[in-house]
């Protein structure tokens, strides 16, 4: 039983701890959702119906916005998945850390897979390679539960309480912020500092790309260049250089 | 435009259906089979892949529309602190407090 298991809560507790900065933001991002889910003509319980079977900001936003825009359901559809697609990257670099566990396990964390629950995992798992399969579970769902919940109560107010929140406290930046605070701790070598490199150039130039399609491209070349730069590097190092 | 109430649950069904199947994709139906190594090793680089892709539009890109160097510097001293402590809270203290201390003084 994986409740009972404690090197499981022994994860969830790292997971819990390492994911407190995001707390900050979670609940202004998901007041944001709510409010512009509310103007776009959808009542508390869609709010938190999106909220709750979707699970993903920049989708929602992304289609709550098309709806207001009245764009065609087809667009709406493929624009908003398009954006969750960086989540089938996340899913596949997960079946290293936590593929072995049970079925249920793994379909559990699918649908908690997002942008905070992946990176944490893979950083705690970049930090301290020798976790156990069920310290990883509880790093990601240690994760992943209370940020998540966090995102539906901070959709609910936003759809209840929304207009009287102020829009501009200067919490905008705190978005970028985290993402960059995420990724900082693994730019300590040089095929890391290349992806990212990549990631970010390739994806201002591919802006233009349809369906925001430019960030997975520049993504995909992103992890190509950081494993031949770490083959090449490996090479370089057994024949005796730097 | 308020759509009927009908067409927003459809939408929501066919967004969380379509989320799910993408977060199932690999992890779901791989599960314990293993990955040839090389995508395996490649996987690695998923975060600096994705997320400084999702985050520097952010950064560069402002309320005002122009460039905020504030911003930038902010940036750069969230990445240069957590590389160098290792530590996420450290990297987003230093981003914010940097980020209100200069927009203070500026």
């Amino acid at each position: 039983m994986l409740v009972r298991n404690k090197l499981f809560w022994q994860g969830a507790r790292r997971g819990f701890i390492s994911s407190l900065p995001f707390y900050i933001v979670m609940v202004p991002f998901g007041t944001l959702f709510g409010l512009l889910a509310t103007e776009a003509g959808l009542n508390v319980l869609q709010v938190m119906g999106f909220s709750f079977a979707v699970l993903a900001g920049a989708a929602q936003i992304t289609a709550v916005t098309l709806m207001e825009e009245n764009a065609p359901t087809f667009i709406i559809l493929a624009t908003s998945l398009a954006v969750n697609l960086r989540m089938g990257m996340y899913s596949a670099a997960l079946v290293p850390l936590i593929g072995k566990a049970k079925l249920w396990q793994r379909a559990l964390a699918s649908y908690w897979i997002f942008d905070q629950s992946y990176a944490v995992t893979a950083l705690e798992h970049n930090k301290n390679p020798n976790l156990s399969l069920d310290e990883r579970l509880g790093v990601f769902f240690g994760v992943a539960i209370p940020v998540s919940s966090l995102w539906y109560l901070g959709t609910y107010l936003g759809a209840v309480v929304g207009n009287q929140i102020p829009a501009e406290l200067g919490l905008e930046f705190a978005v970028p912020v985290t993402f960059l605070a995420l990724v900082a701790p693994l730019l300590r070598s040089i095929p890391h500092l290349l992806a990212a490199f990549t990631s970010v150039v390739f994806t201002l130039l591919f802006a233009d790309f349809p369906f925001s399609s430019g960030l997975l491209v520049a993504g995909v070349m992103a992890l190509a260049v950081g494993y031949f730069s770490e083959v090449w590097l490996e090479k370089f190092e057994s024949k005796g250089g730097v | 435009m308020i759509h009927s109430d009908l067409y927003v649950w459809m939408i929501i069904a066919g967004l969380s259906l379509g989320s799910f199947a993408i977060r199932f994709s690999f992890l779901g139906l791989i599960g314990d089979r293993q990955l040839p190594k090389p995508v395996e090793r490649a996987l690695g680089y998923t975060s600096v892949a994705i997320l400084p892709g999702i985050a520097m539009p952010m950064v560069l890109s402002s309320s005002t529309g122009e460039l905020e160097p504030v911003r930038l510097i902010a940036a750069f001293l969230t990445l240069l602190v957590g590389a160098w402590t290792r530590s996420l809270l450290y990297a987003l203290l230093a981003g914010i407090f940097s980020y209100a201390i200069l927009m203070a003084i500026l």
